[in-house]
């Protein structure tokens, strides 16, 4: 009786759950499904691969695409750099000092987006009126994804060397370690994980934003004299007077399976790692 | 007298230590940090405070800045303004109480054992955030149209809406990394002390998880207020949010009415922050960085 009380409550959790799913993909999946077709929504589906075609034959999506990824690579490159420095850095700094950048760190982790990327703006603006011209090109752009990212690739770094035994850089030191070659072979593998995850964080990040990157955008990149477009942008346009065009399901196809193909990666590799640790730990005991 | 402290015994001996020129210390790394934060984050934000309360004006050709209360007076004394104020206070209101509803028995419902043990659901559910909101806005205003929902007829409706889809994820994580932490051994005392199931879950489940739901709120209504592209598609411009009063300075070069937008955000962002600070001890800890 208990027993099957706790089954229809589970079967009960299970629905919500998976209905809640449902509805939450309900957009994204009808994209896709209508991937396969010129028609427009709700009209019966006439089979075709037009989409796909459109895709790679259309020079501003293929732009869009390749900027939204050079940026973010970059950006994540960059941001992982000057962030796990910092972390590092901080870590060991003068408690005033280290009080002051933890504030400084929350600031753009809390602050709208809006704010940032008006901020920057305002900033642009002010050195412009200063040196006479106002100029906006990737470096503006790139530095504004940069504000968005830093600040988490410092977050996901600084757990990392809070569970760190600080004996082992003395250790190193002491064991004829230069400061450097201590970094690099003690402190960097210890914090690693911190620092990908940091990493894949930038990415993620910089690839979604579109407010930022409206503000502080110039002409750059791939698309050479015209404002940088990225994926958000080039879609934000469209989008702002249209329905989303066709070719455009057949992105979403691609995004939709590039991000599951990422989540799968990482499930396995994360089930391997465990599974490792469970071996290791078996032999020991 | 300086020439004794160059002779004093322990001189040569710190020579001789110290061979190289520089040495790293790791404090040292946090200069390009800092250096950053300075020039991309503080100076900025203390520009749009300037920039909220000064006037450029062009006299005889050449501009000129006074302090001025322009663009504060403007805001106080125009009532579309203060529209934009309260809508964007109504929208994130809402927004948030029915993330909260909707997420919280998701969340509850995936971190409890006897309810799921299935890890794979919870990535499906954080899984949205990866896909370009953008084109989910897109996709999310097309089907609404398509249901009738369009938002020449349904603004309110369709822009709620949107900015639950968008914001659904971001409720639910932090919900589910507090959960997981939920004591059992206290919700059954309560149980076992004769507390009925609701007393149980008001008094003893809601406050133990007090942390995840300020966490959640925090994630889901300063966004809300701010946001730009959700509002402006679903509605097809029909609410006005700060984020698109502050979009439409920027794109009319308005400096000194939308910096004084973003103050007031700025400020609305400082008070939550206080009201909150003691409920959540760690405000990183649940804010996505558990994911991977």
């Amino acid at each position: 009786m208990v027993n099957k009380a706790a089954l229809w409550k589970r079967l009960l959790a299970q629905s919500y759950i998976w209905i809640l799913l449902l509805v939450m993909y309900m957009p994204v999946l009808i994209l896709i499904i209508y991937s396969f077709t010129t028609s427009a929504l709700g009209e019966p589906i006439v089979f075709s691969w037009k989409n796909y075609a459109d895709l790679f034959l259309s020079h501003e999506i293929q732009v869009a695409v390749g900027n939204t990824f050079i940026l973010a690579f970059v950006t994540a490159v960059i941001s992982t750099i000057i962030g796990t420095l910092g972390a590092i850095g901080v870590y060991e700094s003068r408690p005033w000092f280290k009080k002051t950048l933890e504030f400084t760190t929350q600031v753009p982790v809390v602050n709208p987006e809006i704010v940032i990327a008006l901020s920057l703006i305002v900033m642009f603006v002010f050195v412009g009126g200063i040196i006479g011209r106002l100029e906006l090109n990737f470096w503006t752009l790139l530095s504004g994804h940069l504000v968005l990212t830093i600040p988490f690739v410092y977050l996901s770094v600084r757990p990392k060397l809070m569970q760190m035994d600080p004996a082992l850089y003395e250790a190193a030191l002491d064991l004829g370690c230069t400061p450097r070659q201590a970094l690099w072979r003690v402190t960097f593998p210890e914090i690693l994980p911190g620092i990908l995850a940091g990493f894949l964080m930038a990415v993620t990040l910089s690839l979604d934003d579109f407010i930022v990157t409206a503000f502080t955008r110039g002409p750059g990149l791939l698309s050479g004299p015209s404002n940088i477009q990225t994926i958000s942008t080039y879609v934000e346009g469209i989008i702002k007077k249209h329905p989303l065009p066709t070719n455009l399901r057949a992105l979403t196809t691609f995004i939709f399976l590039g991000v599951l193909l990422l989540v799968v990666t990482f499930a396995v590799v994360q089930n391997v790692k465990a599974g490792k640790g469970k071996r290791r730990k078996g032999r020991q005991y | 007298m300086p020439s004794t402290s160059e002779a004093l015994p322990g001189r040569p001996k710190k020579e001789s230590r110290g061979q190289r020129f520089f040495t790293l210390k790791r404090r040292y790394l946090a200069f390009p940090y800092a250096l950053f934060l300075l020039l991309f984050v503080v100076i900025p934000l203390l520009l749009i405070i300037g920039y909220a309360f000064t006037e450029t004006d062009i006299v005889a050709g050449e501009k000129v800045t006074t302090f001025s209360f322009q663009a504060a007076a403007s805001f106080f004394t125009s009532p579309s303004k203060w529209s934009v104020l309260f809508v964007s206070l109504f929208v994130g209101v809402q927004t948030t109480i029915i993330c909260l509803l909707l997420a919280y028995p998701a969340a509850y419902f995936l971190a409890e054992k006897k309810f799921n043990s299935n890890k794979v659901l919870v990535v499906l559910f954080i899984m949205p955030m990866w896909i370009n909101f953008v084109i989910r806005t897109g996709a999310t205003r097309d089907l609404l149209d398509w249901m009738g929902l369009s938002g020449s007829t349904h603004p309110w409706e369709a822009t709620i809406i949107g900015m639950v889809y968008n914001y659904l994820p971001f409720t639910i994580l932090p919900l589910y990394t507090t959960i997981l932490k939920l004591d059992h051994s206290q919700v059954e005392a309560a149980a076992d002390l004769g507390a009925n199931p609701w007393n149980v879950f008001w008094k003893n489940i809601i406050p133990q998880t007090l942390p995840g739901i300020v966490s959640a709120c925090e994630m889901v209504f300063m966004p809300v207020m701010s946001s730009y592209v959700i509002s402006d598609t679903l509605s097809e411009g029909k609410i006005t949010l700060f984020g698109n009063y502050i979009y439409l300075a920027f794109s009319n070069s308005l400096w000194n009415e939308g910096s004084f937008m973003a103050l007031i955000m700025l400020i609305l962002i400082g008070l939550t922050m206080l009201a909150t600070r003691k409920i959540e001890k760690d405000p990183t800890g649940s804010r996505g960085g558990d994911i991977w």
